[in-house]
């Protein structure tokens, strides 16, 4: 079916997606597309909406209403009878969400495990790579994060730049088709957000898609080649970071690229 | 090393109208002066001092003194091989107790944290029962069931739960009952961030609890465990009532046939003490072991 159509299938395609918290609603019938290969940068002001997209990916959040599918498959749900979506235990589907690697604003690494624990630790455990084999790839992608020579140290002796490049290796150790990164850098000191962003361009560069929750608007120009805006939980605007950086659409989106530039 | 002091600049008529202090450093070949600290000590802790000095002595005068303690008898018996067996037999329920309290306290503590309400009923309900009954009523029931049922299955009830089948009952699910709080509270304190990765790396929930929960919650739960090891220690001493030759039954049997029995009192109590000793380092040592991560 899909080999007959034009279109590729897109890497992640949200329609109609609508999450509530209680009351409060945070995604208001969102649709968005993901093409393969794309880095695409979502911003907008605090609340808008912008960490729950990501999340509602891979699901750790589950959604209300509106399907997300990831290569064309449902993440998390299967089709019921009437066309409706039933949501899947985790054990049904972890596997496949392994697929998808996610990279943490406060890093979130095990503590209780070193540097090559924490990249090993899934490889290992949920796709039963050979032990030899899975230090082998850990020591490969924390080469590619410049975190050698490091593997035995705890995250607690390291800087916040240095955990979240680990915290990076270790979702790449995964060999993800599709990487999330929320607010990577928004923890770390000033002069450690170069080190990370280094990372997350070359990893655009190589042709992985990548979506990512930032506040560095320089970033996301260069490095990015789509920028969605965020606001109250609707996309205002989509494009080009060149189309939504100088001349965007709505007068919302003005006036925050006045306030953070 | 040069030496570096501070002293107060005269502040220029700027500062001083602000009425800011300056520093500045100042070189000096003589070495700095050294400080004494005062020891805020205060006039009634010093008489509280003098008060737990008098008590403590009168008490060691008495006990030198006193006949009535018997240490000739101490020293006779301390060694003796029937308190020697009790205090093995003391260790071997204390460990099987631990072990089992251990386990099941932390399958109660993860019932208690399921989606399923049943489970988590089931889990409350065992710790509210269990708890809320004094050891020793246990104990006694344990050693009585089978005037409840005569078989368990093909087997005599007597011949399934033996004294020491009983003491290992009561012990281990009061235990368990308090474990399972230990446990939980552990799981707690660690942080909602490490469930988050351990779910978006696919990992499944046993997974992440037995590689990464648990082990970050060994840090938060090993003090009150220990302490909790240490009553459960103490505990054993009521298996005595239902004739489990631990050390306190073994004293017990010593004294009532030789009157001794402060003496043999007090070889129970020195030999509890001792072992609380043991179990006290041996915490710290696995304290420092599993803290090794930090935070």
């Amino acid at each position: 079916m899909h080999a007959a159509s034009a279109a590729p299938t897109p890497m992640v395609e949200m329609r109609r997606v609508t999450k509530r918290f209680g009351e409060t609603t945070v995604l208001q019938d969102i649709s968005l597309t993901f093409p393969e290969g794309s880095a695409t940068a979502i911003i907008g002001p605090s609340g808008s909406g912008k960490t729950t997209v990501i999340r509602c990916i891979n699901h750790l959040l589950p959604i209300d209403s509106g399907t997300i599918t990831i290569s064309g498959e449902l993440l998390g749900y299967r089709r019921g009878k009437n066309g409706e979506l039933v949501e899947l235990t985790e054990r049904q589907f972890c596997r496949e969400r392994a697929s998808i690697g996610m990279v943490f604003q406060h890093f979130n690494l095990f503590h209780n495990l070193t540097v090559l624990g924490n990249v090993m630790e899934a490889p290992i455990t949920v796709q039963r790579v050979p032990r030899e084999e899975a230090r082998k790839r850990a020591l490969e992608v924390l080469k590619r994060v410049g975190m050698s020579g490091r593997e035995e140290s705890y995250p607690s002796q390291l800087s916040g730049g240095q955990q979240q490049r680990v915290a990076i290796a270790r979702a790449l150790a995964m060999n993800p088709k599709l990487m999330l990164f929320d607010e990577p850098t928004s923890m770390l000191d000033a002069e450690l957000v170069g080190e990370v962003l280094f990372v997350v361009r070359d990893l655009a560069k190589s042709g992985m898609t990548i979506i990512i929750v930032t506040h560095e608007l320089v970033f996301a120009n260069e490095a990015c080649n789509r920028l969605v805006f965020m606001d109250g939980g609707r996309v205002l605007e989509t494009g080009t970071p060149q189309e939504v950086l100088r001349s965007p659409r709505h007068e919302r989106t003005k006036e925050f690229l006045k306030r953070i530039g | 090393m040069q030496n570096i002091t501070f002293r107060e600049r005269t502040p220029p008529a700027a500062e001083a109208s602000t009425g800011t202090k300056v520093l500045e450093p100042v070189s000096s070949a003589e070495p700095a002066p050294s400080v004494r600290l005062a020891k805020n000590y205060g006039f009634e802790s010093a008489v509280g001092a003098v008060v737990v000095i008098i008590l403590t002595g009168a008490l060691l005068v008495s006990a030198l003194t006193n006949p009535a303690f018997g240490w000739s008898v101490f020293a006779e018996y301390f060694f003796s091989e029937p308190i020697l067996r009790g205090v093995v037999w003391t260790l071997i329920l204390t460990a099987i107790s631990m072990f089992v309290a251990v386990a099941l306290g932390t399958l109660l503590a993860i019932m208690r944290m399921s989606a399923n309400p049943i489970l988590r009923a089931y889990s409350i309900m065992f710790c509210w029962f269990f708890r809320g009954i004094p050891v020793l009523v246990q104990l006694i029931f344990w050693y009585n069931f089978a005037l409840l049922f005569s078989y368990i299955g093909p087997f005599q009830t007597n011949d399934v739960v033996t004294p020491f089948i009983a003491a290992i009952l009561g012990l281990g699910l009061s235990m368990a009952a308090y474990m399972a709080e230990v446990v939980r509270g552990g799981i707690l304190s660690v942080g909602a961030g490490q469930v988050e990765a351990i779910r978006s790396l696919g990992m499944t929930r046993a997974q992440g609890l037995r590689r990464v929960i648990l082990p970050q919650a060994m840090r938060v739960l090993l003090p009150p465990m220990g302490n909790e090891l240490i009553a459960l220690l103490k505990w054993t001493s009521l298996a005595s009532v239902i004739a489990v030759s631990e050390v306190m039954h073994e004293s017990s049997l010593i004294y009532s046939r030789n009157f001794q029995v402060i003496p043999l009192l007090l070889v129970a109590a020195m030999w509890y003490l001792l072992v609380t000793t043991v179990f006290s380092v041996g915490q710290r040592y696995l304290e420092r072991h599993f803290g090794k991560g930090g935070h």
